[in-house]
């Protein structure tokens, strides 16, 4: 069977740390821009705030779209009404329940 | 429609005397107009308000072939309700649905359909895509019920757009394996039914689904359900 969820996301964080912190670390030789230095430092944070506002505005997007079903609310008291009328019709013996 | 197929409905009912006749009343028109063959199994846990008379009257009315009853002495829960009632169960196929009137009845022709489509291991009802939807929740709960939705979503990937929702439909072998598989009550029962499902890799097909909040008698969510909510997600996301 598959590696649990939480274990697929500590490995993927891990790695991701490990390189970024031999990043920082300078082990790597490399010759990147300043700028590009300067995002790669504070990457994880980045990373976080990216995702932390995508599920805001996702969560947010959903909410005001979450469909309010008035007509399936209506349509279910008339279905009430008519399955009253049958129940009784047909000698239903707690019919006062709903009187 | 002439197949040899039958469908056994699981209505698992806790104080819903006034819902019974109702949501039993709907689910033999549209069974019936559809020309299913089915039987609708009622599991009821010694409610106070006298549940079971009413069940009863709905068999002398309806007939022991279309309704049977399996009642249990005290309020056990839902879990086992299932256990309980499946081991009755007669046709091929097992519908899974609230007593309170929150599902309606009308969407299963589709949910039948849709299984046929492709042979589906199992039909799930989703409040969250297509024209699916509730009615007479307020923002707080459908900021909730997003959120909940969407934590489940990045932390579990189901491949399901709705995994609380327990208006189902399962091949009958398949719902016995899930069952016996699953460790959770309540809620995260529902969740783990699906989650299993895809680890046993099963086919899981969705149909839009409007929920209608009861309209009779208490509603439950309270703060330890939420609890319980998140200690399912977690135990889920540390063991699937
Ligand atoms: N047999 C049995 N049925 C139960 C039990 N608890 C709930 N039910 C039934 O299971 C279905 C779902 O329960 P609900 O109380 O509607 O749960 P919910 O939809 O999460 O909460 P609400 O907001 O109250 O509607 C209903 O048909 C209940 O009558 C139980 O302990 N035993
Ligand atoms: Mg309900």
């Amino acid at each position: 069977m598959a590696i649990p969820k939480l274990y697929q996301w500590l490995l993927a964080a891990s790695i991701f740390m490990a390189a970024w912190l031999s990043y920082v670390a300078g082990f790597f030789q490399t010759n990147l821009r300043q700028e590009y230095h300067n995002i790669i430092l504070v990457l994880p944070i980045y990373l976080l705030m990216a995702f932390a506002s995508y599920s805001l505005a996702l969560l947010g997007y959903r909410v005001a779209t979450f469909n309010d079903c008035i007509d399936a609310a209506e349509e279910l008291q008339e279905d009430v009404k008519e399955a009253r009328k049958d129940l009784e019709r047909i000698g239903y013996k707690y019919a006062s329940d709903w009187q | 429609m002439a197949t040899l197929n039958k469908y056994s409905v699981l209505l698992p009912t806790y104080e819903e005397r006034n819902n019974l006749p109702l949501i039993v009343w709907l689910l033999v028109k549209h069974l019936s107009e559809s020309g299913h063959d089915f039987e609708i199994i009622i599991i009821d846990d010694g409610s106070p308000d006298g549940t079971l008379d009413v069940a009863k009257e709905l068999q002398r009315l309806y007939g022991k072939d279309k309704i049977v009853l399996r009642p249990r002495e005290k309020k056990l829960g839902l879990g086992t309700a299932y256990i309980h009632g499946i081991k009755h169960a007669t046709g091929n196929f097992v519908i899974i649905l609230d007593a309170d009137l929150s599902h309606h009845p009308k969407f299963l022709p589709e949910f039948i359909r849709k299984q046929a489509e492709k042979d589906y291991d199992v039909v799930t009802g989703t409040r969250y895509s297509g024209n699916g939807g509730v009615f007479g929740w307020d923002l707080k709960r459908k900021v909730i019920s997003r959120g909940a939705n969407y934590l489940t979503q990045v932390l579990l990937r189901p491949g399901v757009s709705d995994l609380t929702g327990s208006f189902r439909l399962y091949k009958k072998a398949v719902l016995e394996k899930l069952i016996n598989a699953c460790v959770s009550k309540g809620y995260v029962f529902q969740m783990e039914m699906i989650i299993r499902a895809r680890q046993f890799n099963f086919s899981v097909a969705e149909v839009p689904i409007t929920f209608v909040d009861r309209l009779y008698g208490e509603s439950k969510l309270g703060g330890s359900e939420v609890v319980a909510f998140f200690k399912g997600v977690l135990y889920l996301f540390a063991t699937t």
